[in-house]
């Protein structure tokens, strides 16, 4: 009975903040909240094998790139708290025994951001086309799919959770589709296996899995507009996720699958159109007024 | 708008600032010189199963070693495998082989001896080093008798001293059936276990004693036995093998790749503490440290990572606790893609990761899936043993900063030691004799 009350109270607790201090209307500094948790508790309690010196770099040379592009194409609106967003996804999710191997990445990620273009939209998530150049043309630089510890995603699903209390409604359909279409493909396989349920559960609880469903394929910027679109979107990358895993029996299904599918969005955007997502909550739609 | 950009600024620093603060402790191997003085005795870890598996591409060679030490009418081995194989694919491989890689990647205990500080002095330096060792899987068999429980005998061949049948089942409950009345002793809940396996359409490959043969052969153990076949999953099957299990159980596995280092992509592989200073009493009993140490790790992550022993080029090392293999053992173990007539030490494109696994009945829902990464940075669980000079704490100017200095350092030693193992503080401190120079604070041993 309570919990629904301290669900609108916690809501409209943030709405009043938002209203005060506009700049909280931006979905991405909860993203960045997030992603800077996941990455400490990963670093500090888990052993993520990252370099300070690498996650640095990473970090100056992506910033780096944002402006340049900023400034050399006179695009206005457009601020570099996406570009913080990428270097997260990428010094949590790629590894290199390297120091060039993640600035590199990111430039290149963020490059794309601006001139692989159709219709307006950029075509890949950064972080997904950083970390797949990465792993495909340089050598010494690998993913570790195993480097999470239940600890790191009880805490992910407890900051997940609390943000779908302040951004409710941020396009995050796209990812609990996804989440609901691929742990449904695991678990149809573990029971025609005959296999325990703790192998669900062990999927389940993978940093990697969440990390995609809420920050890389439910990229706004990356996903079909129309929400129907979108959610056939999120099968389809789930089924090809899922192929890739359990049939191919190869690593880094998530990525992969992602990077395949990308492409289709154009072809999608073209077919079914709708209007496209701005960031900073002018037309997040959903719980606002 | 620019107000906008100036405060996504401001906060870009603060979260740099904050990522930058979380990681500055960080710590590189120091280069190191030396030689090796010893090593602490291979059966250290009971209940415990060595596999050397080689991969590249799809081929994959696995060696299994046991310390099986019950009556060998008992003794039975259940590996699923996902081809029928054939005679020439099943070989007996030598435990010397497995002695061979254990020696050359073990954990090992560096020795340095501080210079006469009143001098500027060189170095000596000392290195010795240590272990961890076979296994048993088990079951039991007799042979015999026929399907109707939907298995079917695809091969039986006599290798060495086995008798090894191939078996392909439809039907969990035939095979746990088929099992028992061929007299081999399942432990409950198979049928449970071997269903997955079933239905990926996998094979068994099953192996008991042929006791005439190994009378033969002359030696009192079981040797090891190889296999070699095509498999586009790089995995290793290690839930049958659980079921025996009372308590924890150790794994020590040998990976031989060509590119780099090889990690479990669904648990976590973490490097096992090492690169530190210890105190110097640790080198008499250096085996019962690390057996100490990696039991604290390994309870620690609640069995469930998979800590990394060593990985190196196999073509040489720095300091060497025993020669690499030669390129004859390298082919032995199965490393095919290593040129027989090729001299010693030429470079080969051979990487060997050891892990070292201690799992529990619970402790691992899947078999261990595998990736090669691309990672090269040579590891090893290389301990360090500082020794003081023993000159007078008077020789000269010099000398007082230094025993100093050398207090300190031992200090951080017990301490080291102490959060490695578990082992009390306060007795590390008595056996190093520091308990005068600091004694045991009231809060240190509060909560152990």
């Amino acid at each position: 009975m309570s919990s629904p009350t301290l669900f609108a109270r916690a809501a409209a607790a943030c709405d009043a903040w938002r209203m005060r201090y506009p700049v909280l209307r931006d979905a991405r500094l909860f993203q960045i909240a997030f992603l800077a948790s996941l990455l400490s508790i990963g670093v500090l309690v888990k052993d993520f094998a990252l370099r300070p010196e690498q996650m640095a770099l990473a970090f100056a040379a992506g910033i780096a790139t944002q402006a340049t592009w900023i400034r050399a194409l006179r695009i206005r609106h457009r601020g570099i708290l996406s570009a913080v967003i990428t270097c997260f996804g990428l010094s949590i999710l790629l590894r290199a025994d390297s120091l060039w191997v993640h600035p590199l990445a990111a430039a290149l990620a963020i490059s794309a951001k601006f001139v692989i273009r159709f219709h307006g939209k950029h075509l890949y998530n950064p972080a997904n086309l950083g970390v797949i150049l990465a792993i495909s043309l340089f050598p010494g630089a690998w993913i570790s799919p195993g480097q999470w510890g239940q600890e790191v995603v009880l805490a992910g699903w407890f900051v997940v959770l609390g943000g779908v209390v302040v951004n409710r409604a941020q396009r995050s359909d796209i990812a609990w589709v996804f989440l609901a279409a691929y742990l449904g493909l695991v678990a149809l396989r573990v029971s025609a296996l005959g296999q325990p349920w703790t192998i669900w559960l062990h999927q389940f609880s993978n940093g990697g899995l969440l990390l995609f469903a809420f920050f890389m394929i439910s990229d706004p910027m990356t996903i079909p507009n129309r929400r129907s679109a979108r959610v056939a979107y999120a099968v389809v990358v789930a089924v090809a996720a899922f192929l890739w895993h359990f049939e191919l029996f190869k690593p880094n299904g998530l990525v992969w699958a992602l990077f395949f599918c990308a492409p289709l969005v154009p072809i999608i955007d073209r077919f079914f159109p709708a209007p496209r997502f701005e960031w900073r909550g002018q037309q997040t739609g959903g719980g606002r007024a | 708008m620019a107000s906008f950009a100036a405060r996504a600024g401001a906060w870009l620093i603060v979260v740099v600032a904050l990522a930058l603060l979380f990681f500055l402790p960080s710590s590189r191997a120091e280069a190191f010189c030396g030689f090796y003085v010893g090593k602490a005795d291979a059966s250290l870890f009971n209940d415990a199963s060595q596999v050397i598996m080689v991969r590249r591409d799809n081929r994959t060679v696995i060696s299994m070693a046991n310390d099986y030490r019950g009556p060998l009418t008992e003794f039975a081995l259940v590996v699923p495998v996902p081809t029928v194989l054939e005679r020439s694919q099943i070989r007996i491989g030598e435990r010397k082989l497995f002695e061979r890689i254990d020696s050359y990647s073990a954990p090992r205990l560096a020795e340095y001896f501080d210079p006469d500080p009143c001098q500027v002095a060189k170095r000596d330096a000392l290195m010795a080093r240590k272990e961890a060792l076979p296994a048993s899987i088990s079951l039991d068999e007799r042979k015999n008798r026929d399907k109707a429980l939907g298995v079917t005998v695809e091969a039986s061949y006599t290798v060495g001293e086995y008798d090894i049948v191939i078996l392909s089942g439809t039907q969990s409950d035939g095979l746990e059936t088929w099992l028992r009345e061929n007299g081999y002793r399942i432990p409950k809940g198979a049928s449970a276990a071997l269903r997955p396996y079933i239905r990926q359409k996998m094979k068994f490959f099953v192996a008991k004693v042929n006791l005439e043969e190994q009378a033969q052969t002359g030696v009192s153990y079981l040797r090891p036995l190889q296999f070699a076949f095509e498999y586009d999953r790089f995995m290793l099957p290690v839930r049958l093998g659980m079921l025996n299990a009372r308590g924890p159980q150790d794994l020590v596995l040998y990976v031989l790749t060509a590119n780099g280092r090889v990690e479990t992509t669904n648990y976590r592989t973490l490097k096992v503490p090492a690169n530190m200073d210890l105190p110097v009493y640790v080198r008499g009993e250096f085996a019962k440290t690390y057996k100490a140490l990696f039991s604290a790790q390994a309870a620690r992550e609640d069995y469930r990572a998979i800590f990394t022993e060593y990985f190196w080029d196999m073509s040489w090392c720095d300091p060497c606790a025993a020669d690499p293999l030669s390129p004859a053992e390298l082919r032995q173990a199965g490393v095919y893609w290593v040129g027989d007539s090729a001299g010693r030490g030429g470079g080969q494109p051979v990487m060997l990761t050891r892990l070292h696994l201690r799992y529990t009945r619970d402790s691992l829902p899947e078999d261990l899936v595998f990736q090669e990464t691309q990672d090269r940075a040579n590891f090893q669980a290389r301990y360090v043993l500082r020794h003081p000079w023993t000159g007078p704490s008077d020789a000269c100017e010099q000398a007082k900063p230094y025993f100093a200095a050398v207090s300190a350092r031992q200090e951080t030693e017990a301490q080291a030691l102490s959060s490695l193992t578990g082992w009390d503080l306060a007795s590390i401190r008595t056996r190093m004799a520091l308990s005068s120079q600091s004694p045991t604070r009231w809060w240190e041993t509060m909560w152990r």
